[in-house]
């Protein structure tokens, strides 16, 4: 089975973040970017699946951020080849547009299976994998936490719903499916081990080129919201804080 | 893809066979813009043995309903490609789905086939002059973009933004009743069973006080800390979702949208930012208290108390608190 996991980079929200004087987008000179955690997960699974059924993972990354970084991270971990896509604008294009760039290279490059993180903190004009199974006509199946190739050749996920509930859907391949968690922890990788991997291993580059225009909502204006509500904060030092804060939980009758 | 009409239409969710609260909230908000831009409200309803569902949905002045084994439990494949087909003859203007487990993947999948423009993640809606402007929620809630639609457009829309009661009817509305795709009876997506949560595990909804902890606890045995308070107040832990996702509580324990509602009396958050995932689980509670480094965490706009602290010393010294008062 060859596997295609698809990573995005996208700010970092433990940094400041600030709009460019055009009022429209994050300005992206100082920006930290990071890789998308559900795409961490969604390329935790494509190891797992590797190790189970003797899969191929390609790990493919649109050229911004650190997304090199991340390919070269990738491979660390166990994947078989990584590739960047490039040119892109520095923060990346929209994700009607990246979908258009994955959707381009994995025609020249199909695989069996195409996987990727549900859905990034940065979305605004669509999730990629659903965008992508549209684009590429393949079956879909996104909000996973879990993917089994099976014995016919096809797959078995777990779909969640809400309320805790999931749902057992089998599907053939190729397909692609939105993680939004694998069965267990992203595996840890040493930095040395990544260090070692940028010697000795190669990121191959691919050339953007977008034949499937999407179209877009316009954006008139990325603001920080005032908040509508906000909570009364205590202050001082810790002891004083806790003492104001058990003072109104008692008084809601709340301690028993 | 055809001229679109001035319709709304909202997508029906239906889990376990009861509509969800969510598209009341959808046919609520869809009552106005329809009326705004003078079309119908139209009413999705996909499944199979659901006729019975369409008298609650009178908000609507129609509802277009497609009966077929294939659509009784939701896969994107299923539903995206039906709705696809429902719009062949007229597109709406406006799709509106939950930003839920089904309507993201519906309606990524459905914007792309068609294909028309999607936003996602939207808490507002507008028409001003016949254009509709949505503002929509990103990067964990610290920012919020405005945007402007032109053609049929396909949103996610974020539970509770507007309110349930306003879209829900005790009448049913005209049911126009659609055949299905032929080529759903050869769909290859097939739902093989449901796994329901496992039933051994504290039942969280029914809790009245909830200690929740996020990524700031950093690591599986500071929950010990969270039991410990839990213990005390007699209550139980619960988790956001990086704390599930690493396995350091079950799926039972998750608050938010993939996990449980919760409304308890009492809703400690300890080191959760509050992304608007977790909020849908939460933002019912009675009490919301909330303990956080970051003095621009989410979590604060929704908390009727906060901390700007590191639980692992507000925590204990509550704690000591605590114990005094009880013991007094």
């Amino acid at each position: 089975m060859k596997i295609a996991v698809l990573l995005t980079m996208v700010p970092d929200l433990v940094e400041e973040l600030e709009i460019d004087p055009s009022g429209t987008a994050l300005d992206t000179q100082w920006l930290r970017y990071v890789l998308s955690e559900s795409d961490d997960h969604a390329l935790e699974q494509a190891l797992l699946l590797k190790d189970r059924h003797s899969a191929s993972v390609t790990a493919l990354a649109l050229d911004y951020g650190d997304a090199e970084q991340a390919l070269f991270t990738a491979l660390a971990k166990g994947a078989d080849a990584a590739i960047k896509i490039a040119p892109v604008p520095p923060g990346g294009p929209n994700r009607r547009g990246a979908a258009a760039l994955f959707a381009e290279v994995l025609r020249r490059q199909p695989a069996d299976l195409i996987l990727t993180g549900v859905q990034a903190t940065n979305d605004l004009d669509g999730h990629l994998p659903g965008l992508l199974g549209g684009l590429l006509d393949l079956r879909y199946v996104g909000v996973t936490r879990s993917v089994e190739a099976s014995a016919d050749g096809g797959l078995v996920v777990q779909k969640e719903y809400p309320g805790g509930v999931a749902a057992e859907i089998s599907l053939p391949t190729p397909a692609v499916i939105g993680v939004i968690s694998a069965p267990q922890p992203p595996r840890y990788v040493p930095v040395a081990r990544i260090r070692e991997v940028t010697k000795t291993r190669m990121v191959g580059v691919e050339a953007a080129i977008a034949v499937d225009p999407q179209p877009a909502a316009v954006i008139r204006r990325l603001y920080k919201p005032e908040p509508a509500g906000h909570a009364t904060m205590l202050t001082g030092p810790p002891e004083q804080m806790a003492q104001e804060l058990a003072a109104i939980l008692e008084g809601r009758g709340l301690l028993r | 893809m055809n001229t679109p009409s001035q319709d709304v239409w909202v997508y029906v969710e239906h889990p376990n066979g009861v509509v969800a609260p969510h598209t009341y909230e959808l046919l609520g908000k869809g009552r106005d813009l329809a009326q705004a831009l003078g079309g119908r409200l139209v009413a999705v309803l996909l499944g199979h043995d659901v006729a019975s569902l369409a008298q609650t949905l009178g908000t609507a002045d129609l509802v277009l309903s497609v009966d077929h084994q294939r659509l009784a439990s939701f896969t994107p494949d299923a539903h995206a490609r039906t709705v696809r087909a429902l719009g062949e003859s007229a597109m709406p203007r406006l799709l509106l789905c939950g930003a839920t487990s089904a309507g993201i993947d519906l309606a990524s999948l459905l914007s792309a086939l068609v294909p028309v423009p999607m936003v996602v993640n939207v808490r507002a809606i507008e028409v001003e002059g016949g254009r509709v402007i949505t503002t929509s929620q990103l990067c964990g809630g610290k920012l919020l973009c405005e945007m402007e639609l032109t053609g049929c457009t396909v949103l996610t829309v974020l539970a509770g933004a507007f309110p349930a009661e306003a879209g829900f009817a005790t009448r049913g509305a005209p049911v126009e009743s659609m055949a299905a795709p032929a080529a759903l009876d050869q769909a290859p997506v097939h739902v093989l069973r449901l796994i329901e949560p496992a039933g051994e595990d504290v039942d969280i909804t029914r809790v009245s006080i909830l200690i929740a902890v996020g990524r700031g606890i950093q690591r599986k045995e500071n929950l010990q800390l969270a039991e410990e308070l839990a213990g005390l107040l007699a209550g139980a832990v619960c988790a956001s979702r990086p704390v599930i996702d690493q396995g350091w509580l079950p799926l039972s324990r998750q608050v938010g949208k993939s996990g449980m509602v919760v409304k308890p009396a009492l809703y400690l958050a300890l080191g959760i930012s509050g992304a608007p995932e977790h909020l849908e689980g939460m933002r019912n509670a009675e009490l919301i208290v909330a303990v956080n480094t970051d003095a621009g965490a989410p979590i604060f706009n929704v908390a009727h108390y906060g901390v700007v602290g590191d639980m692992f010393e507000v925590i204990p010294a509550l704690m000591a608190q605590l114990r005094e008062r009880k013991a007094a």
